[in-house]
């Protein structure tokens, strides 16, 4: 008996040896062939993906998909800048490019990360509480917040705009907008905020901030509806704004934007579409969009993916995805079309707490090829030649 | 209203009995089931188990008086703790790798509701008054329970102190000073008086203060050996301030007996919240009222006819706010009540087989942030039969049936589900050998914290089944006179299969969470526990506890998904404890060792998401001397004696090491 226990104590002893903490190493990077040929003169050379991570796991990441080399590089940030402490940071929310540098809108760190867009190392950070959302005018970066001034009354607090000097990472400006501040664009001299209002249930706001951008000053708001996320323009001047419902009896819809008249600068809402919407891009005439939205009734999601021609703001299909490998995405998350093939990239975030999927389908719907992403992958930019 | 009539009618009770003379045979047997006279060793009986339990009690409790539940279960084979960190942070465990609420808490035999993060936040119950913690896998083997108890996949059995009065005595004062890291101050005071030769009385208060601040480092290096970077910082926003009353009453009857007991907590925390990249502070506050009050009656009516009815009353105030100025202002108040009354029937048809039959009745309403009420029944029928002492079988059917809300929903289909289970015990041949086995279904519905405590959205969830495979073996042999005092060998193997597995993940948000079904979960592991005692010279005696749990636990949802057959978040592999203390005339040398093995912060088992081990070693010693009558204790403890930087949840850093001291007088 004696024996039997002396050797289970070695054992013991020898397992634990084994099995003991290491150094904690910095967060690798991970090289995967993409099944499409290389292409040395492609440009866009690549795209960058953002993934969110699922809040308080610090897990944002940024993943690469090289069109030069056909590789798909996962987790990027920590390698390149391997001295940046706890990495890049909590809930990525955006990421574009503007000239040189890429910046990354990490929301729950509060900051924009900026980076040199072609080696991903960083270049400095703008402290911002809970960014959102990134575009860029004349040398300046427009970030929009959902915490703006110090209210007296804690649960009407505004969100904000700011302007940040894309030379000098510099704040150089702020303006109040509406409540919850979600995407932003820039058409001439006004920047277009739209407000949700999305922690003020069921008050939600329902406006679009217009905000003169060289006083920085808010000169309008304009009504449109209630909880409003994406904002974006199109070739013609219009611009297509989002709207989440209240994930109930409002549904989500789609609002156009259009001057009142030829002369004026004034915007006003020309049409409303009732189609739901979560995200969009817009690629020439084409809006690609997709919904996800919660069925009460039967407790599941109804999914749909469509594209919508902006000029003659008609449906043109809601499956764009036509070889039904639709199917395979558990929560659509992100889409992206690239401008010269026309390839659609859409994110899966499947269920916010594994790792999501990339899936990239033909201009025609056909799938061509799906990769692991990060957790959460959500924003997409490509990268051009220099 | 309802309670004031249970009061009262148990105060009817009282004076209809005090006066009249008890027959003392049932009395004598009655205390041999439920405890000892007349000291020490108090709790539940357990050599009328199948599945006996495993239990922390007297000394070595004693020696984790300053800490939580929380940190007790530590030692016990098969569970798993989440440890958020600090003296107020939220603590919470899962036993053989099931959610956590398919483990039922209860405190002095009735079940705790979970009003705080859709888990029981087991770092809260302090250990100050408990005088024993047992956990059963599977139930508790006594069919003489209310139905819900047969409903749990794993139960924790929280005793408090019961008063126990040697000869002549009348009332026993304790008081205790603890003080030490985060800047704690922890006095308590315990108060009991027998109010007659039948009924008798006690009562505890304990507060705790603490700073809740402590440094941790994150340190990384680069493949090629450089540093990366290293960094120390300060915990901030974990302090704590919380009041703690409890007192009972308990009486005996002459063929049963009756306890009140009321409880009340009243806590203001910060919440610590995760350390991420450019974010060191947190703004989370939240204050909490828990307040309970529940009443035992157990009366022989019929000869062999035992009934027992519990009632509880629970109210639970949370109020969450967030002060972040960088984030969106919440000001959030939940309120939820619960009513809950269950009747209990134990007969016996023979001397070895009893049958019984329970009814259990629950309502549950939330207020305040959201207006839903659910009502519950359970309804069960359990037999046992045992064989010349040596074969031991239980069997038991629980009926739940659900009053959901409706969500949202035009038409909700109440819910029905039935759980079977079997335990069987068999001593062979020799008398200190036991074989035995269960299998047992459970099934839980999300609670109101898990549907919606949330942020946004929706939080559908669906309702969570367990089956559970058992098999053990035990031997234990007790030697009073020979150096080698006592040996005890055992260990499970089971299987347990487990469907819409709830699970929580912090959020940024500490209070509230992401609840999601994880499908399927296959889990097969292995608990074994060694334990020994020797007689050494000079009155030194040594007991060594060594505990084992090895746990393969991988979701089998769905093939195409990226984590099919990986190891669910957070279970290690391999996991354990070792205890060894010595003891010598009134000192008393505790050194214990903690390990939990590499594991997964994320479904997929990838490197992204690989967490390292983390062991711990804590050391404490105690003496206890008496100043004429008053009986003094003295302990000094040290936490993560290596002073380990370890992280038991991702970017939730614990303490390096710390202190505690501490100083109980007893009249």
């Amino acid at each position: 008996m004696k024996k039997v226990l002396f050797y289970i104590l070695i054992i013991a002893i020898l397992y634990s040896i084994a099995a003991c903490r290491q150094d904690e190493l910095v967060v690798p990077t991970e090289y995967e062939i993409l099944p499409f040929d290389i292409d040395p003169d492609a440009d866009p050379i690549g795209m960058y993906i953002l993934n969110e991570g699922n809040m308080g796991s610090n897990k944002a990441s940024i993943d690469f998909v090289d069109f030069k080399n056909a590789y798909y590089v996962r987790n990027m940030y920590a390698e390149r800048n391997p001295t940046v402490i706890k990495e890049l940071g909590d809930v990525g929310n955006d990421i574009q490019i503007y000239g040189n540098k890429i910046y990354a809108v990490i929301n729950c760190s509060h900051k924009v990360e900026v980076m040199d867009a072609h080696s991903l190392i960083r270049i400095g950070q703008i402290d911002i509480p809970n960014c959102r959302y990134i575009k860029f005018a004349k040398g300046n970066a427009y970030v929009s917040a959902y915490v703006g001034p110090v209210a007296i009354d804690p649960d009407a607090q505004l969100g904000a705009v700011y302007r940040v000097d894309t030379a000098s990472l510099m704040i150089t400006g702020k303006c109040t907008v509406g409540y919850q501040p979600d995407e932003l664009e820039i058409v001439g001299e006004y920047i277009y905020i739209a407000n949700s209002g999305g922690y003020r249930v069921p008050k939600y706001d329902y406006t679009v901030s217009v905000v003169e951008m060289y006083g920085m000053t808010q000169v309008e708001k304009i009504p449109v509806g209630i909880n409003l996320h994406r904002i974006e323009a199109d070739k013609y001047g219009k611009l297509w704004v989002t709207s989440r419902g209240n994930y109930g009896s409002v549904r989500s819809k789609m609002f156009v934007l259009e001057r009142e008249n030829k002369f004026s600068h004034k915007m006003v809402v020309t049409d409303t579409l009732d189609i739901p919407c979560s995200e969009m891009c817009i690629q020439g005439d084409s809006l690609y969009f997709y919904s996800v939205e919660w069925n009460n009734q039967e407790e599941r999601n109804n999914i749909t993916y469509g594209i919508i021609n902006v000029r003659t703001r008609e449906l043109i299909t809601d499956h764009f995805i036509t070889d039904g490998t639709e199917k395979n995405i558990e929560i659509p998350y992100g889409i992206n079309v690239n401008p010269v093939n026309g390839d659609i990239y859409v994110t899966d975030a499947k269920n916010y707490v594994s790792s999501g999927a990339l899936h990239c389908y033909s201009s025609e719907g056909k799938k061509k090829w799906s990769i692991r992403a990060g957790d959460i992958p959500a924003h997409m930019v490509f990268l051009f030649k220099k | 209203m309802f309670l004031f009539v249970v009061a009262l009618f148990f105060m009817q009770l009282l004076l209809a009995q005090t006066d009249s003379k008890s027959d003392s045979l049932y009395w004598q047997s009655y205390f041999d089931s439920i405890q000892h006279l007349p000291e020490v060793e108090v709790v539940a009986q357990s050599f009328k188990e199948v599945i006996p339990a495993q239990t922390m009690k007297g000394v070595e409790l004693e020696m984790l008086r300053s800490h939580s539940v929380a940190d007790a279960l530590r030692y016990f084979s098969g569970v798993q703790l989440k440890d958020y960190g600090g003296v107020g942070g939220i603590k919470t465990v899962n036993i053989r790798s099931m959610g956590t609420n398919h483990m039922g808490v209860y405190y002095n035999g009735i079940e705790l509701g979970n009003a705080q993060n859709g888990q029981v936040d087991l770092g809260k119950y302090s250990l100050e008054n408990i005088e024993a913690v047992s956990l059963y896998n599977g139930q508790k083997s006594d069919i003489f329970q209310s139905a819900r108890e047969f409903g749990s996949a794993g139960s924790i059995y929280l005793t408090t102190r019961f008063p126990k009065f040697k000869e002549g005595e009348q009332c026993h004062l304790r008081a205790g000073l603890r003080a030490g890291s985060f800047d704690l101050l922890n006095p308590s005071i315990t108060f009991e008086y027998k109010l007659c030769e039948t009924v008798s009385a006690s009562f505890n208060a304990e507060w705790v203060n603490a700073s809740g601040k402590y440094k941790f480092r994150y340190r990384r290096v680069t493949p090629s050996g450089e540093l990366a970077y290293d960094t120390t910082a300060i915990r901030e926003n974990g302090d704590i301030d919380a009041v703690r009353l409890e007192g009972g009453v308990h009486g005996y009857l002459p063929k049963g007996l009756w306890k009140v007991y009321l409880y009340h907590y009243n806590s203001e925390r910060g919440i610590p919240g995760a350390i991420v990249n450019n974010v060191w502070r947190r703004g989370e506050r939240i204050w909490d009222k828990n307040s309970f009050i529940q009443g035992t009656f157990e009366y022989e009516f019929l000869p062999k006819l035992q009934t027992r009815f519990n009632t509880k009353y629970a109210y639970d105030y949370t109020r969450y706010v967030n002060n972040d100025d960088k984030l969106i202002h919440v000001d959030n108040i939940y309120k939820q009540r619960e009513m809950y009354i269950s009747l209990a029937n134990k007969y016996e048809i023979l001397k070895n087989w009893d049958v019984s039959l329970s009814y259990d009745f629950q309502w549950n309403g939330l207020s305040e942030y959201m207006e839903v009420e659910r009502f519950t029944h359970w309804l069960s029928v359990a037999t046992a039969y045992s064989l010349a002492d040596c074969l031991k079988m239980q069997a038991s059917g629980l009926m739940t049936y659900v009053d959901e809300e409706d969500r949202g929903r035009d038409s909700v289909p109440d819910k029905v589900k039935i759980t079977p289970a079997v335990f069987i015990s068999y001593k062979p041949f020799r008398p200190n050998f036991v074989l035995r086995a269960f299998y047992k279904h459970s099934y839980r519905m999300p609670t109101f914290n898990d549907l919606y405590y949330t942020d946004m959205g929706n939080a559908y969830l669906k309702p969570e089944t367990a089956i559970q495979y058992n098999v053990g073996i035990l031997y234990d042999l007790v030697q009073e006179k020979s150096w080698f005092k006592y040996f005890k060998i055992g260990a499970d193997a089971y299987y347990n299969n487990v469907k819409d597995k709830i699970i929580a993940y912090p959020k940024g948000q500490q209070f509230r969470w992401t609840m999601l079904n994880l499908g399927r979960v296959k889990i097969m592991g292995v608990d074994a526990q060694l334990g020994m005692t020797f007689g050494l010279p000079y009155d030194i005696d040594l007991t060594t506890k060594l505990q084992y749990t090895y746990q393969e636990a991988i979701d089998v949802t769905n093939p195409a998904d990226n984590y099919y057959g990986h190891q669910i978040p957070y279970i290690p592999w391999h996991s354990g404890s070792a205890v060894v203390m010595l003891d010598w005339r009134g000192w008393h040398l505790n050194y214990s060792f903690i390990y939990t093995g590499e594991r997964y912060n994320q479904q997929e088992n990838i490197r992204y998401n690989y967490t390292q081990p983390w062991y711990t070693s804590d050391v404490s010693l105690m003496k206890s001397f008496k100043i004429k009558k008053v009986v003094m204790k003295a302990t000094i403890e040290v936490n993560n004696l290596l002073s380990q930087d370890y992280d038991v949840i991702l970017n939730y850093p614990m303490p390096k090491r710390n202190y505690r001291f501490g100083l109980v007088v007893e009249i």
